[in-house]
């Protein structure tokens, strides 16, 4: 198969997440792709489009997103102004048409890969304004009286955070992938995407110390993904050695730039305070 | 065979539709399955289970109907005829790659390796995932070749581990079984919806403009109004601790439910019955109390009052002072409820008790003459009621 997706130079894609991608472009129906934050959803979508060779359109989804204004707006206000101004343009009400994503998407030369990101940000609505849409990949401008007609059915994929449940018949039509936590044999593969020449002595080190901090118990926010790479980032940059990071022989209590890893203050005392703790165990 | 195993994740919970049998019946005809167990329980995943906390169910159902039938996958594999092999070779290949092979020793020799992987293959049952690799390194591998969905892939694949996915069942504690979910409540809150224009006309009102614009004579006459929001106002007392433990969830998504829906959502709790004082906090409910007269006083009568209890207690909770389980009450809780009633002419208390079980309870029958009828189960059906009562 030509059009299949195998994770990119950058981008590593477990067996099941290929799986699901790939049933999605062969049969185009939207993937919903859910999972803890930071485990690179908003990701796939774009390295889909750069493995496949495609173009890439996104849809960033707020609080106030219609689903209208995915498809089209209507801007009245400039048709009304020209309208006084005497411009000629506004006897052609298409000039006052804004096309939105969707239909950026739909009227793509190839067939393009749509990214709708965090959907579950939207109103509870929202989705179910969209089931025509996705099913047949048309809609209606009610202005103009025409159709649009999706010219290649673009590879949609959808991500959600989990904020709102999703409606059924939205999820009759969607293929769905939950992205789990990698474990560390592919956490290594990625690092390795990301620091090639990195050495191995610190990868080890910082990926058994960003585990453990995981492994923690009550903490608010895990550390994911996209943390440990900026946390890498920063070791490489400040070259630390593997050493410091052994918290058992090292002075310090907490790894260092654990502000990379450890997003509020409470988790950061919550680790201190175990970390005391198992120190004077061990002793 | 996969009618089977639909209605057998129907039985194990899993909300599967035809559509999305239908859909994986297509994607196997399309050549996704690959003709191997793990391929086809990832696809299957994909297409019928749409929320990770059925991956267990899944994963169960998977197991059951599956066990034994995954070793056809690799009888299916081995049985595939080398000229048949070597006919799709041909066509996949550019004549620059054919090059290639033939620098590394040509077609006969890579065959006869070919073969010899099948045969090793014949040996190991359950390695028949190892042969279903990506494109990776090794000769056969890197030419990526896939005649209708086999892929002979590289030595040492991704699939890591011999243990098959679907018996890990790593999704476990994600399960839950919760029915009423804060989205059906959710719907059945939005008809209480009243919207209203107030405040500061800073919205252009679009069909007020064009009209005015109409009237004098084309000239530009722009209107404004206010926003549009929801103005209804509603007060909700709700029962805790005791008896009520038992309907907690259900509880929490009502009033998660009601929360992100109400602006002017005002709550309080109580602990069987209302009597003369309330609390916003349960962990301080016995030093910052705010009285019931207070309350009537703050919150006008536009409010809507809505009670949640499952009204199970002694009736002489309800009926006589003194009675509360918790304090001495110096005026009996009916006297309470009746001031509320009075104040907030729209009112419904929601039961999550079964509606079943109310007549076998002496004080749900009290309450419920108290309420004159007005109360409605904690179900879908029963809060389109209450919103009846209430509109």
């Amino acid at each position: 198969m030509p059009n299949e997706f195998r994770g990119t130079d950058r981008y590593i894609a477990t067996e099941e997440l290929m799986a699901a991608v790939n049933a999605a472009v062969v049969l185009s129906r939207p993937l919903l792709i859910k999972g803890e934050p930071g485990t690179g959803k908003t990701l796939l979508a774009n390295e889909i489009a750069r493995s496949l060779d495609k173009p890439f359109f996104e849809w960033h989804i707020k609080s106030t997103t219609k689903a209208q204004q995915g498809l089209y707006e209507y801007d009245a206000v400039s048709r009304l102004r020209d309208s006084q101004l005497g411009d000629p343009r506004v006897k052609d009400i298409r000039n006052y048409i804004l096309k939105g994503n969707l239909w950026e998407a739909f009227d793509c030369d190839m067939q393009p890969v749509l990214l709708i990101d965090e959907i579950d940000k939207a109103d509870i609505e929202f989705p179910n304004d969209l089931l025509r849409e996705l099913d047949r990949m048309e809609f209606s401008v009610y202005e103009t009286h025409e159709t649009v007609r999706a010219r290649h059915r673009p590879i949609i994929v959808i991500t959600s955070n989990n904020e709102k449940e999703l409606p059924d018949a939205f999820l009759r039509r969607c293929f769905f992938h939950y992205i789990r936590f990698p474990d560390t044999a592919t956490m290594t593969q990625i690092v390795d995407v990301h620091f090639p020449d990195l050495k191995r002595e610190l990868l080890h080190e910082a990926l058994t110390t960003f585990f453990k901090i995981r492994e923690t118990p009550g903490l608010k926010k895990k550390p994911t993904t996209s943390e440990l790479l900026d946390w890498i980032k920063l070791l490489v940059s400040e070259d630390i050695s593997p050493e410091a990071l052994r918290s058992d022989d090292a002075k310090k209590l907490i790894p260092p730039l654990y502000g990379a890893l450890l997003k509020n203050e409470q988790d950061v005392h919550l680790f201190e305070q175990l970390v005391f703790l198992h120190r004077r165990n061990a002793r | 065979m996969l009618v089977k195993f639909f209605f057998l994740l129907r039985k194990a919970g899993v909300p599967v539709s035809i559509t999305e049998l239908l859909t994986l019946l297509e994607a196997l005809k399309a050549g996704l399955g690959d003709l191997s167990a793990e391929r086809f329980y990832y696809l299957a995943r994909t297409c019928l289970v749409k929320d990770e906390k059925y991956y267990d169910r899944y994963d169960r159902a998977f197991a059951a109907h599956f066990k034994g039938i995954e070793d056809l996958f690799a009888q299916l594999q081995r049985q595939l005829p080398a000229d048949w092999l070597e006919k799709l070779m041909v066509r996949e290949f550019s004549d620059a790659e054919k090059a290639e092979i033939e620098t590394m020793g040509g077609w006969d020799k890579l065959m006869e390796t070919l073969k010899k992987r099948l045969e090793e293959q014949k040996e190991r049952h359950q390695g028949g995932n190892k042969w279903i690799g990506t494109a990776g390194t090794s000769p056969y591998g890197a030419y990526g070749f896939n005649p209708e969905g086999v892929r002979i892939g590289q030595d040492g694949g991704r699939n890591r581990s011999a243990v098959k996915v679907w018996d890990k069942r790593e999704f476990a504690n994600l399960d839950d079984k919760v029915e009423l979910g804060t989205r059906n409540i959710k719907i059945a809150l939005r008809r209480l919806r009243r919207f209203a224009r107030r405040g500061v006309p800073d919205e252009l009102a679009l069909a007020d403009t064009i009209d005015a614009t109409a009237r004098s004579g084309g000239w530009l006459d722009i209107k404004m109004q206010a926003e549009r929001k929801n103005v209804i106002k509603i007060l909700l007392l709700l029962d805790i601790g005791g008896s009520m433990d038992d309907h907690v969830t259900t509880c929490e998504e009502l009033f998660s439910a009601a929360r992100s829906e109400f602006k002017h959502l005002e709550y309080y709790y109580f602990h069987n019955f209302v009597y003369e004082a309330l609390w916003k906090d349960n962990r301080r409910r016995f030093n910052e109390h705010v009285g019931t007269t207070e309350i009537i006083r703050t919150y006008g009568p536009d409010y809507k009052l809505i009670l949640v209890g499952d009204a199970t207690m002694s009736p002489y909770e309800i009926t006589h002072p003194g009675g509360s389980v918790e304090h001495w009450n110096p005026e009996a809780g009916s006297v309470w409820l009746e001031r509320l009633m009075k104040q907030y002419p729209k009112f419904g208390w929601i039961n999550p008790q079964p509606q079943s079980r109310w007549r076998q309870t002496a004080s749900i029958d009290t309450t419920r003459e108290l309420l004159e009828g007005r109360m409605y189960p904690l179900t879908l059906a029963g809060l389109d009621d209450l919103i009846d009562a209430l509109t």
